[in-house]
């Protein structure tokens, strides 16, 4: 029986001669993505933005009425409601952020969840709810609160983790790939105003685990290496433990898109987003590992003698022969 | 590496089938096949964004229970200091700057004073409630104690829960969750409700209903004003009612609360057939609230819920049977749920909705439905992909994960938790990690065999080798686990749980299980070459 290989043996693609210029695009990207949060933003649902958010099917119909929604809600005077399709053709999602007054006032923000359902309801015979969600400001912004600090913590004790097991170049490189994975998502959510909502937390910290995961068996290699050929060149070494780790890298990631595509494709619509970052990450984190995460040692200059070997494979073989052993 | 005791064979295969055993009623309800009621729910639960169901996120106004506090202390002092033998004459009380001080007619009072509210400074706990000063010989102040106020508070929100959960008790909901969170908040969770209109309208009522008798000497245009004669406080009548828009005066003492109730019915008045609440006092309720008639026949006495008038009736003759209706203009709907709302009994403190969130149950039965099948169509695809590529491994992998799946749902239905959409990224992310561990095994045992090591050599590498960036990624994903259920809010907690869960199972099933099957067959058949 012939098994499947989708990365030939002992590949020797050199990754890293092309350090400088990834490096660049890669710090640009970030960049870039980092000015579209800051300038256009991130487009938050009701989780973190506050305010409600209505979802509705219109069974009848093959299309919602998306336009003649949006200035509908408009005229019930609650400022610009965003209009979405979300899943099939004939289901809606309309967003309101309310007026801080509003929104502070609890009954007021009841009634303009109630105003709004009734008034849809009464103009079309096939509106059906499907749900909505009603979040003051005070909570929207405890959630963004928590959010941040969690990812931060998380990232922070990830980073300290590496340096203890490894080296602190490695914690260093760990922590730039993972602000990298970030940042990029981030960036993304931004450009395509993809609703960033808490689901959309769980997707970052999924991706955040499946590059950890990436950077650590890479890393891994690079440490076993280090102790093995004491006298290699660090770009060579490297080239050498990504190769040697790249049929391990390709088969995950092409395992688990496969997982994920059938889900992006025809999961429910709810998950769409969460999987559409986790699917997007996926890549970006396989990327990160190759590409950020081992090609930055170079920089921070890791040698063999930070894992302080007693005796390296050729010593011991050394001695093997001289039967010391 | 083959040597795999029978002992620890025991032990993994007990491990194991323990696990799945408690994820079987899950498994199984899927297929609509009824687990005994009798045993504990064994079921994953489904949080309401798969389920279907309604959240509510209630706020108590701690402020509102520091003011009652000091009201309440106000007439305890007004109580005491006239019930004193001799009566303690006081006056210019005020109840500003969130304290209470008021004056003795005689400074020589003063420690009397002292010693009769010795008993309320202290209160019943262990922490003493408030601070009493005596300023300029003859003015008493007592500032609460924040200890007595954070004390006041818990008990408040824990009375509070409890009349939460008998009005949602009374809506007959299945398996309402009511939880405490945090100093004033309460989740409030129902599985199937779809309209949480009914359940808010229950909540949002304090239910603190009062009977006081109207103050005829007011004069009307003073009340309209808002200015209330001595002795008296003005209400504005309720929406519902015949006179909204207009104000009463009432009497602030002498009336009665309608804490002793036993009971409350919706029906209808028998003249007019407009929808009432009956309700019935207890013993002591009855004999104060015929003691209140007796005394005021012909006099109008007001219904007063929730700082609104309902109606205010003449007192046509002394009503001594315990029982007494309510009018109000009401609905049906909404004198059933005033009478759910008395039976329960009076909220302590308002509460306020500042999340909601409801999916309706045919939305999460498709998203169910959907998931399902992409999962299911996903698993072939990964299960083809793993054969295809390491052949025999690649099945002990597959077998490793169905494996894993049905353990990490086993012990999430044995620990209680509840599986959410972002419960599912930790799902992906756990089966990915558990994918991740056979490949690294594999394709180390792949290079080992390349190098020339015979078969046992190079499997047992392959294990050996693997293990040490396998349990570096998990233990690091634990650690950001640990931190985003300690820094989390609920989704992210509940992302993190399954997260937690799944390192243990997919390192258990997919290196644990997988080397004990490879050993098993390697020791069976003795392969000189394998196929990888």
């Amino acid at each position: 029986m012939k098994l499947l290989k989708l990365v030939p043996d002992d590949t020797n693609i050199k990754f890293l001669r092309w350090r400088i210029p990834f490096f660049a695009i890669s710090i640009l990207l970030i960049a870039a993505s980092w000015a579209l949060v800051f300038t256009k933003g991130l487009n938050y649902g009701v989780d973190f933005a506050g305010g409600l958010e209505v979802r509705a099917t219109f069974t009848q119909s093959v299309e919602a009425p998306v336009g003649e929604l949006r200035e509908k809600v408009a005229t019930l005077g609650y400022g610009d409601p965003v209009v979405q399709r979300f899943g099939e053709d004939n289901q809606v999602s309309i967003r309101v952020r309310l007026p801080d007054d509003v929104s502070a006032d609890k009954e007021a923000a009841q009634a303009a969840a109630n105003d709004i359902v009734e008034t849809l309801q009464s103009d079309y015979e096939d509106f059906r709810l499907d749900g909505n969600d009603n979040v003051s400001g005070k909570v929207s912004g405890e959630f963004r609160q928590t959010a941040l600090y969690a990812l931060l913590a998380a990232m922070a004790a990830i980073a300290l983790y590496i340096w203890v097991r490894f080296e602190w170049q490695f914690g260093v490189g760990a922590l730039f790939a993972l602000f990298h994975d970030v940042s990029l998502t981030l960036g993304m959510f931004s450009l395509f105003q993809m609703e960033f909502s808490l689901q959309i937390i769980a997707a970052i910290l999924a991706i955040i685990g499946y590059s950890l995961n990436d950077t650590i068996v890479v890393y891994d290699r690079i440490r076993e290496n280090l102790k093995k050929f004491r006298k290699m060149e660090l770009p060579a070494l490297l080239d050498l433990s990504v190769n040697e780790t790249l049929a391990r890298t390709v088969m995950t990631s092409v395992t688990l898109l496969v997982a994920l595509l059938p889900l992006l494709l025809f999961g429910p619509a709810s998950l769409f987003g969460m999987v559409a970052g986790i699917t997007l990450g996926l890549f970006v984190g396989t990327y990160s590992s190759v590409y950020m995460a081992a090609p930055i040692l170079v920089w921070l200059g890791v040698t063999s003698d930070s894992f302080v070997p007693t005796e390296t494979v050729a010593d011991q073989q050394e001695k093997k022969a001289r039967g010391l052993v | 590496m083959l040597d795999f005791p029978t002992w620890r064979k025991v032990w993994l295969w007990l491990i194991t089938g323990l696990c799945i055993a408690a994820a079987l009623p899950s498994l199984l309800s899927a297929t609509s096949v009824r687990w005994p009621d009798v045993l504990p729910d064994p079921m994953v639960n489904l949080g309401l964004d798969l389920a279907g169901g309604s959240h509510i996120l209630l706020e108590a106004d701690a402020a509102q229970v520091a003011t009652q506090r000091l009201e309440n202390m106000e007439e305890n002092v007004r109580n005491t200091m006239r019930r004193a033998e001799p009566r303690i004459r006081i006056g210019d009380v005020s109840t500003r700057d969130g304290r209470l001080s008021f004056m003795l007619d005689d400074p020589g009072q003063v420690d009397r004073a002292r010693e009769l509210l010795l008993p309320s400074i202290n209160g019943t706990g262990l922490v003493r409630e408030w601070d009493l000063a005596v300023e300029d010989g003859n003015r008493m102040i007592l500032t609460p104690t924040s200890e007595g106020i954070d004390q006041a508070v818990g008990d408040a929100m824990e009375s509070a829960t409890e009349v939460v959960r008998k009005r949602i008790d009374e809506l007959g909901t299945r398996e309402p969750t009511i939880i405490r969170q945090g100093d004033t908040r309460i989740v409030v969770q129902v599985p199937g409700l779809q309209d949480p209109d009914q359940l808010k309208a229950l909540l949002g009522q304090t239910a603190k209903l009062e009977f006081k008798l109207v103050d005829q000497n007011a004069l009307p245009s003073d009340v309209q004003q808002g200015l209330a004669p001595p002795g008296s406080e003005i209400f504005a009548y309720a929406d519902t009612s015949a006179f909204a828009g207009s104000s009463l005066a009432v009497r602030r003492l002498g009336g009665i609360r309608g804490d002793n109730l036993t009971g409350a019915q919706q029906s209808f008045d028998p003249q007019t057939n407009e929808p009432v609440v009956n309700i019935q006092f207890d013993s002591d309720g009855g004999r104060r609230f015929a003691k209140l008639t007796t005394e005021n026949v012909g006099k109008p006495f007001a219904i007063i819920l929730d700082d609104t008038v309902l109606s205010a009736p003449n007192i046509n003759e002394p009503i001594r049977g315990g029982t007494a209706q309510i009018s109000g203009g009401f609905s049906v709907e909404t004198a059933n749920q005033l009478a759910i709302s008395l039976r329960s009994g009076a909220l302590p403190v308002d509460l306020a909705v500042i999340e909601e969130r409801t999916v309706g149950p045919d939305l999460g039965a498709d998203s169910i439905k959907r998931g399902m099948l992409a999962m299911l169509v996903g698993s072939l695809l990964v299960i083809a992909l793993m054969i295809a590529s390491y052949g025999r491994f690649g099945v002990y992998a597959t077998v490793a994960l169905v494996i894993n799946v049905a353990m990490l749902l086993g012990i999430m239905a044995a620990l209680n938790t509840t599986l959410t959409l972002p419960g599912i990224a930790g799902f992906v992310l756990t089966i990915g990690a558990a994918v991740d561990a056979n490949v690294l095994i594999n394709e180390r045992i792949r290079e080992e065999r390349k190098r020339g090591r015979r078969v046992i050599a190079a499997v047992e590498n392959g294990y050996k080798e693997a293990s040490r960036a396998i349990y570096d990624a998990n233990v690091t994903n634990f650690i950001a686990g640990v931190l985003l259920f300690l820094f989390g809010s609920g989704p992210i907690r509940g992302f993190a749980v399954v997260l937690i869960i799944g390192l243990f199972t997919s390192v258990f099933t997919a290196v644990t299980l997988t080397r004990m099957w490879v050993a098993d067959w390697l020791r069976k058949s003795k392969p000189k070459d394998i196929v990888l």
